[in-house]
């Protein structure tokens, strides 16, 4: 266990920490201010990398497939807010757990008619591919230290977009009082809209960018889906601070428990049994972490409301 | 009520007439089809007295209908290899016998509803429901990286399990077992709903506050209601994997939790027969809409966004009217 192995699983980690940040921004943005579960949201994320992976077959763009995932995902989430979302924002959590489990049923059958049962590849373009040489000399793949690079810029973007400009204001007015906004003159339903667009937007690009190291395929949202809920629980529902540490958290503890796990349990078993028993205890330590969370801060770390 | 009493009657008497219609006429697939909506109808029932009786959205029973299953298929998996199951502190050979597997099967699903149960609701809501996703996670993440039983690819046991007196490797005596527990555990509901206990746990799910100060601890209510709704559900699981003598880490994943919440919002929440009425429909759409197309889960899911949107209060509400005013 060299030193160089530790820092490359923390930056695996980190990477994907902030992938999971894209999804859980819109999530947690979605849930604190209008209140709703959304569990299509990870059909979003694999919207958008269909997109991306069409669009990138037909013009060989990178580019241009980023632009297109978001844009695929934004329209697909305006799409949704309008038709069927709106109606289930002043129901029961069962309503809105259901229908949306509905769109995942839609959406992923759909995808799977469009482009088939087989993934497609997306291809990481020839200047983002290949490793870098690290200060002490880690060799680690250029497109991975893109991936935290972006994410942490849309972090910062965020941050800013809901402290200092005037959506943002009505984003965080939302969440405290809507019915006061409302009052105050704010199109309540465009600023819904919006919100979810935003958050679809998030999703697609994570898709995307994700989408050139995984395979594309049909199912591929809800496994990050389920990873983005467990952050914004941990976060706190509604925080954006929140949901970035608990992104971090998440991508940091899976990525190391996979490794160091087993290694630990070499320590008093036999190789075999360590392997196995470290291998299931990681698989679930993103869940015991979670639980541990929610027993001691019943409303996560950064969560305010009960 | 009385309506709701009707089309409760209307639907058990036709869950058994197409079966034995089936039987007369010899097509022992559609019994198999039966039973697999019957078990799934059990397992619904199950969530319905979290969901519907106690108001706990628990989107992680698949933890115990998979325990359910695995406790037949550890047990079945044994006496097949003939080793013991543990031999600490004692010697416990594995078996084939159904009642022993189902008691097994509920025990064990109902202490991991006790834990589950104990931890989940120390939150509620929306964190409440992520906290039961989290606990079905960490079961099926478990089972598929512990190799003893199979992991990924899970079990295969070779000969259903007997149940003293019947063939069960014919189609209608499963059946039979399968629906003779389904009407047991609907009488045991349907007197639960009525008993003080019931009573109480109701007000619990309306009024936590108000049950307070009538010095009853509504947490505790709704606690031993998480743990009779694990323990039914667990049932299930144990028949569903005599059903299909397999049983697999699918069977604790989150589409499963799912598709049993699923059942319940099909039928009816906090109806009686609702689950079951949920289950039928989604057996029989599976069905006749896969043998259409093979993408039958869009209009799966289309008719899910209709209910919802348009039909609350499920299939039997539509049947039956409103039941309560106070709903």
């Amino acid at each position: 266990m060299s030193a160089i192995l530790i820092i490359e699983q923390i930056l695996n980690g980190l990477q994907f920490g902030v992938m999971l940040f894209l999804m859980a921004a819109g999530l947690t943005l979605i849930f604190g201010v209008m209140g709703l579960i959304n569990l299509a949201h990870g059909s979003l994320y694999m919207i958008g990398a269909f997109a991306a992976a069409a669009v990138a077959g037909l013009t060989g763009s990178f580019l241009l497939a980023l632009v297109a995932a978001m844009a695929a995902a934004a329209v697909a989430g305006v799409l949704v807010e309008v038709v069927v979302i709106r109606r289930l924002y002043a129901t029961d959590h069962l309503d809105q757990v259901l229908a949306t489990f509905a769109l995942i049923l839609i959406f992923s059958e759909g995808t799977r008619w469009m482009f088939g049962s087989f993934p497609l590849f997306l291809d990481i373009p020839d200047y983002l591919s290949g490793p870098v040489t690290l200060p002490g000399g880690i060799q680690y793949p250029l497109y991975r230290l893109v991936l935290i690079g972006a994410g942490l810029a849309v972090a910062a973007g965020l941050g800013l977009l809901i402290t200092r400009t005037r959506i943002g204001i009505q984003i965080r007015a939302g969440e405290n009082d809507r019915e006061m906004i409302a009052a105050l003159g704010v199109d309540i339903s465009r600023l819904y809209t919006l919100i979810f667009m935003l958050g679809a937007a998030l999703a697609g690009l994570a898709g995307a960018l994700v989408g050139a190291i995984q395979s594309v395929q049909v199912g591929m949202g809800e496994p990050v889906l389920i990873l983005a809920f467990v952050v914004i629980v941990i976060g706190g529902i509604g925080s954006i601070k929140g949901a970035l540490v608990g992104a971090l958290l998440v991508g940091l503890t899976d990525t190391l428990g996979g490794i160091f796990l087993p290694e630990l349990f070499k320590l008093f078993t036999d190789p075999a049994t360590a392997t196995a028993a470290g291998a299931s205890l990681a698989s679930m330590a993103i869940y015991i972490l979670m639980g541990a969370v929610l027993i001691w801060r019943p409303t996560g770390l950064f969560g305010a409301r009960a | 009520m009385i309506r709701e009493a009707y089309v409760n009657m209307a639907v058990l008497a036709l869950l058994l007439i197409v079966p034995v219609w089936a039987q007369m006429t010899g097509e022992p697939f559609t019994i198999t089809l039966a039973t697999r909506a019957v078990i799934f109808a059990l397992a619904a029932v199950g969530l319905n007295v979290a969901l519907g009786l106690g108001g706990m959205v628990s989107l992680g029973h698949a933890v115990f209908f998979g325990i359910g299953g695995y406790a037949m298929g550890i047990l079945a998996f044994h006496a097949q290899t003939f080793t013991p199951v543990m031999t600490w502190p004692a010697d416990v050979p594995g078996t084939k016998s159904m009642p022993i597997i189902w008691l097994v099967a509920m025990l064990t699903s109902g202490l991991a509803a006790l834990a589950i149960g104990a931890l989940s609701l120390r939150t509620a809501g929306v964190y409440f429901i992520m906290i039961t996703l989290a606990f079905g996670q960490m079961a099926y993440f478990f089972t598929i990286s512990w190799p003893t039983y199979g992991g990924e690819d899970g079990l295969s046991i070779y000969v259903r399990n007997g149940f003293p007196g019947l063939n069960t490797l014919a189609p209608m005596p499963f059946f039979a077992i399968c629906f003779t527990l389904l009407c047991l555990v609907l009488l045991f509901v349907a007197l639960l709903a009525r008993s003080p206990f019931g009573l109480a746990l109701n007000a619990a799910r309306q009024s936590p506050a108000r049950v307070q100060t009538v010095g009853l601890d509504p947490q505790r209510l709704k606690l031993v209601a998480f743990v009779i709704s694990g323990v039914i559900t667990g049932l299930a699981g144990a028949l569903f994997a005599d059903l299909n003598r397999f049983v697999s880490p699918t069977m604790f994943s989150w589409q499963m939790s799912g598709e049993i919440m699923v059942f319940v919002i099909l039928g009816g929440v906090a109806r009686l027969c609702g689950p079951v009425v949920g289950a039928v429909v989604f057996v029989a759409l599976e069905h006749i809409l896969g043998d259409l197309s093979d993408y039958w889960h869009i209009w799966l899911g289309a008719l899910l966004l209709v209910i919802v949107l348009f039909a609350r209060g499920g299939i039997v509400g539509l049947l039956a009217g409103r039941a309560r005013a106070h709903d």
